[in-house]
């Protein structure tokens, strides 16, 4: 591992004089939109994510189509123990929009994880604007809890894990079918915006999953979701949000449901068990450019009292990144080329709560911290190098796991 | 700033990394502070199968599906013995049924042993109506394949059951009804179709086949082809098991566990040489502590090399006492008394604490929360003992715990 940084290091110092700029006549060829972060943007909610893309459009053809991909090395260890060096290709997705009329639009999204270990769906839904402030969404949809499973793309992000809390409290990506309403009020400096939508939920496999912790990503293991409910009660996720320029946005949501199979044939299984779940999104921009953004979430599930205490009844978790541009000017002929050194702080708590026999905290917990520096060729691209350090205690709070390592990868649209 | 500039600073900060990584990554806790890891100089082989035991008992979560239950104590193996340390009041069990040599008289009923969980719809094992019980606390499981490498007549020649020698000791051995899967080796030494039990709280389980196999069955509702038949929920129906296809694990995973719990390594001393601890130890077998917590065994041949010829200081005799009323809960197993319980070993007992959430929970219910409280609950055959130990100076008997500490 040394030896490897060592070599990509002097590799990077000698090629300083390397310049490029392959984009310019693909572009030219293509119209491409490459406006994330940019002015236009400072009145786009994290809910605008879905469609806040960069789309491949070829002359006048009403479909456009994209895709981001993210792959990176990683060399960790736990408490002095490593299984080395590994390459990893998290990622790819592909988008496909078409906008079928002016205030019809469709767009999906398919993406192969870690290889083609996981092939999903993660949206497919077809938009019909009523009114600005009554759109319909039906399809394949991404709930809109927190901030991060709406705008989860790889090349928006400046670490290379995905936040602890957004993927095994809100199981991110999660997308669910079903249908709803959203829509958006403006003023000069303000947005509002909400969402809500009905769609299948959660099964009883979060808690009878090979985790050993209540854990809501384990549905995600049932590919019958896509094509009826577990319980046939609906999941229902509303979110509101409100942005105002040069201040930031803030976002509150929820949703809420049946979890497990309460009955079959009409014959009564157990009681309705509900799983709900609370998030606080917020990001803003300091004056310097300090980039903040962050995520809380709280979840409730209604887990048998009979069941063990190892499968907690109460989760919490969050994160704050902070982005600093360092450096932002034309740099080896990329004329928006923009150092960053980024920070994440991330904590969960699977299992809030105290052991019964002794009134002692149920731990089940995990703290991280995550230095690290980017380099952005072009707003769409990302090279990023992470320092990871975290501290997992078990159940009974005995002393941490310690796990650290170095990670370094990209992220691109394309 | 130049480019050239920022590509040799980015580059520096990798190269930096590079040079800090090997102060930046967690290193290995000392070896005398972890419980878990396999004894030394495993064959590959028994490396492979080591770790698939490891992964068998510490990583395999049962769930509804693949059999766990309906009615259970706990999900996993690890889970009980979290660093293969001893376990926490919250995965105690509760046995149930026996209240003498005669057997236990619950069997219809669910025993011996209680599951008091149970997966989602389902209701728990409730405890019968004038069933006697106890409360066990998950042991440690470090060290236990030197404990089954010793053979049957080195475990009987420590026995007095008549206290010849009038200490008022007199450990005797429980002798078990094998299960059918039991094969019986050459280390044995059975009597009427009987063996030695030597682990668990009352001895009851012969070897650790035997004791993992009731594991599964009773702590989880997990089948095996050693015991197929699912625990059944009595209060529910005669055929209240799983539906999940038995037998739920494995003979192949069973033994793989067998395997890891026979070669987890043995728990390491520390500060042997500590002139208190050594003092400490001068008084406990000056109290006598050591004729019930013998100090040091030595294996006869093993099938598997690195057991064999063994000297290990486990401080247990393997052998049942009466411990007196205070620790009676008028539940036993096998021919013991309900006061009487096998001498724990005590190898390991200063890393309870970091198995069992930075506080002890002692004694084979965890009643006891501290090393000195423990001693002083000790009764029956332990009387004498304990009144030397209350007896001793402060100065001393922090000696003889910082002893106990360091083990």
């Amino acid at each position: 591992m040394k030896h490897i940084l060592l070599l990509w290091g002097l590799l990077l110092m000698a090629t300083a004089q390397a310049q490029t700029d392959s984009t310019s006549a693909f572009n030219q060829l293509f119209g491409r939109d490459t406006t994330l972060r940019t002015k236009d943007q400072q009145l786009k909610l994290n809910m605008d994510a879905t469609y806040d893309r960069p789309f491949l459009t070829a002359n006048k053809m009403p479909v456009s189509v994209g895709g981001y991909l993210e792959a990176n090395t990683q060399y960790m260890q736990t408490d002095g123990i490593t299984e080395g060096l590994s390459f990893q290709m998290r990622r790819m997705t592909l988008f496909l929009a078409s906008s079928i009329n002016r205030r019809i639009k469709f767009l999906s999204e398919i993406e192969f994880e870690d290889g083609t270990k996981e092939i999903n769906i993660e949206f497919a839904a077809l938009d019909i604007e009523l009114h600005p402030l009554v759109n319909l969404r039906g399809g394949i949809i991404m709930n809109p809890i927190g901030s991060f499973n709406q705008n989860h793309d790889g090349p928006k992000w400046e670490f290379i894990d995905r936040p602890l809390s957004s993927i095994t409290i809100i199981p991110s990506t999660w997308s669910n079918v079903g249908f709803g309403l959203y829509g958006k009020k403006y003023t000069r400096d303000w947005v509002w915006a909400y969402e809500a939508y009905l769609t299948n939920g959660f099964d009883d496999q979060i808690i009878a999953n090979n985790q050993n912790r209540t854990f809501l990503p384990a549905t995600k293991a049932n590919r019958d979701r896509f094509e009826e409910s577990f319980n046939g009660v609906p999941l229902v996720t509303l979110k509101s949000a409100i942005k105002r320029r040069r201040i930031g946005e803030i976002g509150i949501s929820w949703m809420g449901g049946v979890y497990n199979k309460f009955q079959s044939d009409g014959l009564t299984l157990d009681k309705r068990r509900r799983v709900d779940v609370w998030a606080l999104d917020f990001n803003t921009t300091l004056p310097m450019g300090t980039y903040i953004n962050g995520e809380l979430v709280w979840a409730s599930i209604d887990v048998p009292s009979t069941y063990t205490q190892q499968f907690g009844r109460m989760q919490q978790g969050g994160w704050v990144d902070i982005v600093q541009p360092l450096v932002r000017k034309r740099m080896l002929g990329w004329n928006k080329a923009v150092v960053n050194a980024a920070l994440r702080v991330e904590r969960v708590d699977y299992n809030v709560g105290t052991f019964a026999e002794t009134g002692d905290p149920i731990r089940d917990d995990i703290w991280a911290i995550v230095p690290g520096i980017s380099f952005r060729p072009s707003p769409t691209t990302v090279i990023r190098g992470n320092y990871r350090y975290h501290w997992q205690t078990d159940l009974l709070g005995n002393p941490p796991a310690r796990t650290a390592g170095f990670q370094f990868g990209f992220s691109t649209y394309f | 700033m130049k480019k050239t500039t920022l590509l040799f600073l980015y580059g520096a900060v990798l190269v930096f990394a590079a040079v800090a990584c090997e102060t930046m990554l967690p290193g290995t806790p000392a070896d005398d502070a972890l419980l878990d890891g396999p004894i030394a100089e495993l064959t590959p082989e028994q490396n492979a199968l080591f770790l698939a035991g490891d992964a068998a008992f510490n990583n395999e979560i049962f769930t509804p599906a693949t059999g766990l239950g309906p009615t259970f104590v706990a999900t996993s193996c690890g889970s009980c013995h979290a660093g293969d340390g001893k376990g926490h009041p919250f995965t105690t069990l509760t046995r149930f049924g026996q209240s003498d040599e005669t057997g236990n008289q619950f069997m219809h009923q669910g025993g011996p042993q209680l599951q008091n969980r149970a997966i989602s719809g389902h209701t728990p094992e409730q405890l019968p109506k004038g069933a006697t019980f106890s409360n066990f606390m998950p042991p440690a499981n470090t060290g236990l394949g030197l404990l089954g490498a010793l053979s049957d007549e080195q475990i009987s020649a420590n026995a007095d059951p008549n206290d010849k020698d009038g200490d008022g000791i007199s450990g005797v051995p429980n002798w078990i009804e094998p299960p059918h899967f039991f094969k019986s080796q050459w280390y044995h030494k059975p009597q009427n179709g009987k063996y030695i039990g030597r682990f668990g709280k009352k001895a009851a389980a012969i070897d650790l086949l035997h004791q993992t196999v009731n594991a599964y069955k009773q702590d989880m509702g997990i089948t095996s082809e050693f015991d197929p038949e699912d625990p059944i929920n009595y209060a529910v129906s005669g055929q209240a098991g799983d539906l999940a296809d038995d037998p739920e694990v494995s003979s192949a995973k069973v033994n793989a566990v067998v395997f890891y719990l026979r070669t987890l390594k043995v728990p390491v001393q520390r500060t042997p040489n500590d002139a208190d601890v050594v003092a400490g130890k001068a008084l406990f077998m000056s109290t006598d502590c050591g004729k019930c917590h013998t100090p040091q065994w030595k294996t006869p041949q093993s099938d598997v090399a690195v057991l064999s010829n063994q000297t290990l200081a486990p401080y247990t005799d393997l052998l049942l006492h009466d411990m007196g009323s205070g620790l009676d809960d008028g539940y036993t197993e096998g021919i013991a008394k309900t006061a009487e319980w096998r001498t724990p070993p005590l190898w390991g007992l200063g890393l309870a604490e970091t198995a069992q959430g930075g506080r002890v929970f002692l004694l084979h219910d965890g009643r006891a929360h501290s090393l000195d409280e423990a001693i002083r609950l000790h009764g029956g055959e332990a009387t004498k003992s304990r009144s030397k130990y209350v007896a001793l100076t402060d100065t001393d008997r922090a000696k003889l715990l910082k002893f106990l500490d360091s083990l």
